[in-house]
Parts: C-alpha cells; structure tokens; sequence
C-alpha cells in the first residue's frame, strides 16, 4: 500500500507513512506522536486523525481501541485570534470602554489570523 | 466578567434544542449556544420522513421537525439563544468560554447540558486527498441546503441509514451514483431505504471497500475490491470505477472534547461509535451537573436524540427544584419512551452499548 499518498491528518499533511515511521521509532500515544508531527494541531483539533491515529496503535501494538490511551483535550476547541483574547483581557482589567476602541483599532491592524 | 447563567445548552440540534425548551418550560432559565448561524443541527437538511412514534414527529420530515423546535425556542421566554457562538473551553472551576462575534465569554452555569452531536469518520485509503473526495454530510449540505448539484457520478462508501439516504436524495437531484460500497457484509441501514436504491438500480456491494482513488489534481476514479472474513483485500477483485465523486458515510463520532475538557468520566464503547462520557439513569456524567444527551453520549437516530434531550431537560428542572412533580413525571416518560425506541432488533447494538455504560459506571462507584 503507497503510505505516503494516505492522508491521516489532512490540517497539517501528515501522511500514514509518517505515523507509522513514529510507531517503528518507539512512540506509544496520540500525544507523542502529535508532538513530533504536528498531527492533530490544525484548524479541526484532531477531529479526524484522532481515531485513525489510535486504529493504527492499535493495531501496532496489538491493544483494543479500549485501551489506547486518548490525546489530552484543552481550550480551545478551535482556533482563536490572539486579537480576541487580548480584548477578553482588556475587558476584564480595564472595563469595556477600552475594549469598544481596541476593537477599532485592532480591525485596522488586522488581528492576524 | 463572568455571567451566572442557570442552565447552558451546548448545541442547538434534535437534543439541545428540546433539552432547553423541558428546562425552560418547567421554569428554568436556560442559555442555548450553537455554533451555527442556523439552529436544527442535521435536521436542517434531512429531507426523508422519520420513523419512530407520534411522540417523536414519526411520518414528518427532519426538516420541518427542527423548524418546530426552533420556533418553540425561540417563542419561549425563559431561552435565550445565542447562535454563532462556539463553546470553547469547559474549564475545573466550572467557568464556559464562548466565542460569539470575535469575542471571547464567559458563562458560569449551575447546570450544563452538552449535546454538540458528532463527527463524520474519515477512512485512510491511498489518494484520500484527491478534490472530489467528501463526507457525506457535506454532500447533503451542498444538495439540500446551498441547493448545488454536488456531483455527476458518484460513488457512495457506506450503506448505513446516510449512505443510503444521501445516495438516494443525489438521484432525486440527477446525480448518476454508480454503486455504494459496504466493508460490512450486511446493509447496516434501513433496509425501505436500500430497497428504493435497489428499485432504481443502484448496486450495494456489501464485503467490498475502496482500495485506492486516482486522478490528477481531482479525483477521476477509485479501484474497489472485495474484503474476505478478516476484513483483508482479497487480491485479484478490483474493480476500475470511473467517477468524479467519492462520498463517504463511514460513520459518525461522539463529538465529546468539552466532556474530555470538563474531567467527565470518558469510555471507548464501540457499540457507541467512540468515547462516550459515562452518564446515570438521568444522563448527568460523572461531573455533578454536567449532562450529555444525544449522539454526543453513543451515536444513534435523532429520535432518540429528541428524547433524551427532554429527559435531560426535565432532569436538570428537577434537580433545580421547578416543577418537581410534573417534571419527574417528563423524566420517567421519557426513559418509557428510549426503551420503547430502542427495543427493535435495530436497538440491539445500542442496548448492548448502554449496557457496558452501566457497567463502568458501577466500576467507577465502588
């Protein structure tokens, strides 16, 4: 089977190939393998390499999908601007008045997605 | 500043929109995020009749069922609905952060509803990037709801109640599909909805896959094989397909991360399609006021989705103290109500699933 043309993580490219060259190095769990590919930290979070990540530990390994181990879930469920976590911050210490200008002048800038 | 809210609903499909219009109808201020522009979750695009009781809108349309809920939520005083609002963070203090027009909220709710559905599965096949290759309900968005022809010839992967609902309605709308493909060796779905694919001469090749897609820069075709017993491609099968679509309903995910986030008690119950959070006979989970209802807690039809949203509802409202006696009442009528639905030979798989949740459930208590 051509590994490389099989997408696992289609936000950041990772191809079957790249999974299972992780797995032959030693790597046991979603996260490890999130760390040193980058799978799973894309627009979509993991929503679709997650379980197709833990399928091929699974079968790897030889554990049921009962037991692999799942990737830790943190805020945000996606992407947000540092624009918009900077005015959260603003709003809460300094009042919304300075938020309503910011808000203007961040526009103008461009928050940078 | 955080705002104190007394009920917040995550999600405004089949399950949230009737666990918020139970809590709010027993008197209970509800808060309900979805993350859409539209409320009505799938339903805005399922234009096939339901099945299921009169209770549940058996014989009318998905589309005109969520058009009702919505209209009951929004003429209901007690819901405020907030809709472009995606629910971020689920955090140990009890603090939910929404994201709401570039701005980030914060809510703290005594009791929380999580009802945010599922997720499509992907399948790793070689080419599974190719342009031309979807989920199927981005396919039923394109087609029912943005009203665009999505393909000319397709093949559908999955013959569960969506590949061949979908496959069904893309013949409606002029699509030539060629042939829908089932790793299984049975059709997993209703089997009124394969017949009408059968009468129009669709094939459903059940014990066969999809090997590999090809095309340049788009898809222009998939090579098919039969898989033996063991679920391995037998070689010497394969079958040249030319098609410029390949749609995929390989099935759906509990959409679980805020469970995850919120430290909910989580278990892979494959029955169930995926992690689901381990919830008690009123659907809170293993986090004091924290319930799931709907596909988020084991994927299953949206009837039953509507029902557990109620039972969730009405839960909470007794948990706060509205309406305790009727409420109860709701509760119990409700469970009544799953038990009923899920009691078909169609129920067993769920049955079988809810099972090894009660389990664990019990492992954890002791």
């Amino acid at each position: 089977m051509a590994d490389k043309d099989i997408i696992i993580c289609r936000c950041e490219d990772i191809t079957r190939e790249k999974i299972l060259e992780c797995i032959a190095e030693g790597y046991q769990t979603i996260d490890e393998i999130k760390r040193v590919t980058r799978a799973g930290m894309g627009p979509c979070q993991g929503r679709t390499c997650r379980l197709l990540i833990a399928q091929e530990l699974s079968r790897a390994y030889g554990v049921p999908m009962e037991e692999v181990l799942m990737s830790t879930f943190r805020p945000p469920t996606k992407p947000v601007t540092m624009g918009t976590l900077a005015d959260a911050w603003l709003e809460e210490y300094e009042g919304e008045a300075a938020v309503s200008g910011r808000a203007i002048d961040g526009k103008e800038g461009g928050n940078g997605e | 500043m955080i705002r104190e809210v007394e009920v917040m609903v995550i999600g405004g499909g089949p399950a949230g929109l009737c666990a918020a219009q139970a809590a709010a109808s027993a008197g209970a201020h509800v808060l309900l995020c979805e993350r859409d522009g539209v409320p009505g979750g799938q339903l805005v695009k399922q234009t096939h009749k339901f099945f299921g009781s009169e209770r549940q809108y058996a014989g009318d349309r998905g589309i005109f069922i969520g058009q009702r809920l919505v209209q009951e939520v929004r003429e209901n005083p007690n819901i405020e609905l907030l809709t472009d609002a995606t629910v971020l963070g689920m955090y140990e203090d009890g603090v939910v952060t929404v994201l709401k027009d570039d701005r980030h909220l914060k809510f703290r709710p005594k009791k929380t509803i999580v009802s945010t559905g599922a997720a499509e599965k992907f399948l790793s096949f070689p080419n599974n990037d190719l342009p031309g290759i979807y989920g199927a309900g981005a396919v039923q968005t394109l087609m029912n709801v943005g009203g665009v022809k999505p393909a000319d010839r397709v093949v559908m992967v999955g013959a569960g109640n969506i590949g061949l609902i979908v496959s069904y309605q893309m013949l409606q709308a002029g699509v030539d599909v060629v042939s829908v493909v089932e790793a299984a060796p049975n059709i997993g779905g209703f089997l009124v909805h394969a017949a009408k694919l059968r009468r129009a001469g669709v094939p459903i090749r059940t014990g066969w896959t999809v090997k590999e897609a090809y095309g340049e820069g788009k898809l222009e075709g998939v090579i098919l094989c039969q898989l033996d017993e063991k679920w391995q491609q037998i070689p010497g099968t394969e079958l040249d397909v030319p098609c410029d679509t390949l749609c995929l309903a390989v099935g759906l995910t509990p959409l679980a991360e805020l469970c995850w986030q919120a430290g909910c008690h989580m278990e892979f119950i494959r029955e169930l399609s995926g992690h689901v959070p381990v919830t008690d006979e009123n659907l809170m989970t293993s986090v004091e006021g924290i319930y799931a209802a709907g596909d988020v807690s084991g994927i299953e039809e949206a009837s039953s989705a509507m029902v557990e949203g109620r039972l969730a509802g009405y839960a909470v409202a007794v948990s706060l103290g509205y309406d305790t006696e009727n409420s109860q009442k709701e509760v119990d009528a409700a469970r009544k109500e799953l038990s009923e639905l899920r009691s078909g030979p169609m129920g067993g798989k769920i049955r079988a699933g809810l099972a090894k949740v009660a389990e664990k459930r019990g492992e954890a208590v002791c």
